[in-house]
């Protein structure tokens, strides 16, 4: 298949960027967007010019390095990470926009390609339970009923790959933020530090520029782990909770 | 530091302000739909109701204040909020699809903002009578049976179309602004579950377009007639 697109390309955080348009020819249907991408990079390199640059790693949809807004939507039109999209979704001849991130606590690095560090910041602020290292505990040692470690685990899905804060109008990281203390906040083994935890990534949120959520639910719309935007709730309620226990 | 200065200092918990302030502004707009409702029951008895608002003047001060608390903070803190979420995302995409965010949502700041502008003009035009020389005593020239006949003077001020008209888009758009922010303020206040997240964005519509229908309700009336 032949595509027009219009790619994002900026040489460096200092300098401007532009939407610039290439042709993609002879794509075949079954190659994913990386893929699609990839071939365009050695079309422009056999022609001399700077190929695109663009984020990815495993290209299973398991570690959240990809990204793209394509078309408006981050990680493009199916409910999976962009390394999982497929050319099929498009037409034969369509038009492709293919944007980077956009945040201001996302800067952006080179083309499509943003820092996301911000997350493992927030995440480095309290996203962990401290432990004493030594021998394996015994696997029934803490139990934890079923329904509990399920909504944990649903929470813990979240691969940290930033679609929502690049599809949220606020660029808010609620949801991400929101998965993070769910998951730790459902569990036995995250409740000595739940206070501690969620004041410092709110707080480090916050200092990162991210934006806050107005419920436009446009963040579980794109993710790709399908996190639901019940963990916000959970996070504003964690937050004030804490809140009031420090100050009170 | 105080709690307060902590909520404010914070983005989650200037929502929780946001949010309270809201519930407030919202309790004071079902109670005074309720007072205003009296209109289809006559003069006597929406004008008793403002004699006995009048009377009780302790109180009414004491609400009066804290509805222009709650007003003020509700609307500094969410341009606060407006103003760093577009800080957020200073270099806009150059196309944006929004998935499935709802119309309501994304224009709480231009609602809130008319409804602004229709609380200034209400207020001069109902409740310190600045706009309509007719709004007075007939000892001062105006055409009022006494400063309590309320009935007569949203009569008079009703009867104008295109005074009629203002108040019912703002309602129309404080109707718009509940229907995101009834079940919003689940949401912000940590309430919400996986099943209410289904019902209660419908709930919340509803409420607001019964708001809409008793307040459009009564410059409706006048205007077609049906009071006079
Ligand atoms: C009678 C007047 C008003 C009532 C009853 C009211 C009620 C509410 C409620 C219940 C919410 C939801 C809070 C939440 O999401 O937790 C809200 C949000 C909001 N209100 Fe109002 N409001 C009023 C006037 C105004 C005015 C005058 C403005 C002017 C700027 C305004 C701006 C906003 C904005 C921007 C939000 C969304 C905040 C966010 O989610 O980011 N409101 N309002
Ligand atoms: S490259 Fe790892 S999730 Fe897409």
């Amino acid at each position: 298949m032949n595509l027009h697109l219009k790619v994002w390309r900026q040489k460096n955080p200092a300098t401007k960027g532009a939407l610039v348009s290439y042709e993609a020819r002879n794509i075949p249907e079954d190659c994913s967007f990386l893929e699609m991408l990839d071939l365009v990079n050695e079309d422009l390199l056999s022609r001399g010019e700077e190929p695109i640059a663009f984020d990815h790693d495993c290209r299973e949809g398991i570690c959240g390095m990809c990204s793209l807004t394509i078309n408006g939507i981050p990680h493009g039109p199916s409910e999976t990470t962009t390394c999982q999209l497929y050319m099929r979704k498009f037409k034969d001849g369509q038009t492709i926009y293919i944007e980077p991130f956009r945040a201001s606590a996302f800067p952006l690095l080179r083309d499509l390609a943003v820092n996301r560090s911000a997350f493992d910041r927030i995440q480095q602020a309290g996203g962990f339970i401290s432990a004493h290292v030594g021998a394996a505990p015994d696997g029934n040692a803490i139990l934890v009923p079923k329904t509990d470690a399920d909504h944990a685990m649903e929470a813990a899905a979240c691969i940290g790959c930033g679609a929502c804060a690049a599809a949220c109008p606020n660029a808010s990281a609620m949801l991400f933020v929101g998965a993070k203390v769910t998951h730790l906040a459902a569990l036995p083994q995250g409740q000595p530090e739940r206070e501690r935890r969620v004041l410092a990534m709110v707080r480090r949120m916050d200092a990162e520029g991210f934006g806050n959520c107005s419920n436009y639910l446009e963040c579980e719309a794109v993710c790709p782990a399908e996190i639901s935007t019940t963990v916000i709730g959970q996070l504003n309620r964690d937050y004030a909770h804490a809140l009031a226990k420090e100050s009170l | 530091m105080n709690l307060l200065t902590k909520l404010w200092r914070s983005s989650i918990g200037k929502k929780w302000l946001v949010a309270f302030t809201g519930l407030a502004l919202l309790g004071f707009v079902l109670a005074h739909l309720l007072g205003n409702l009296q209109m289809f029951s006559g003069a006597e008895k929406i004008n008793a109701y403002a004699e006995f608002l009048k009377a009780n003047e302790k109180p009414l001060w004491l609400a009066r204040i804290g509805l222009i608390v709650c007003f003020v903070t509700h609307i500094v803190a969410t341009l606060s909020l407006v103003r760093m979420n577009r800080a957020a995302r200073p270099d806009a995409y150059a196309l944006k699809r929004s998935v499935q965010a709802k119309i309501s949502t994304r224009s709480m700041a231009l609602s809130g903002l008319t409804v602004l502008c229709f609380v200034v003009f209400h207020l001069a035009h109902y409740t310190l009578r600045l706009t309509d020389s007719r709004f007075k005593v007939e000892a001062e020239g105006g055409l009022l049976k006494s400063a309590h006949d309320v009935y007569n003077m949203v009569i008079m001020g009703f009867q104008n179309p295109l005074i009629s008209s203002f108040y019912i888009l703002s309602v129309g758009l404080l109707s718009l602004h509940l229907s995101h922010g009834i079940s919003s303020v689940f949401q912000t206040l940590g309430l919400e579950t996986k099943r209410s997240s289904i019902w209660m964005p419908k709930a919340a519509a509803l409420i607001a377009l019964l708001l809409f229908a008793g307040y459009a309700s009564i410059p409706a009336a006048v205007l077609s007639g049906l009071l006079k």
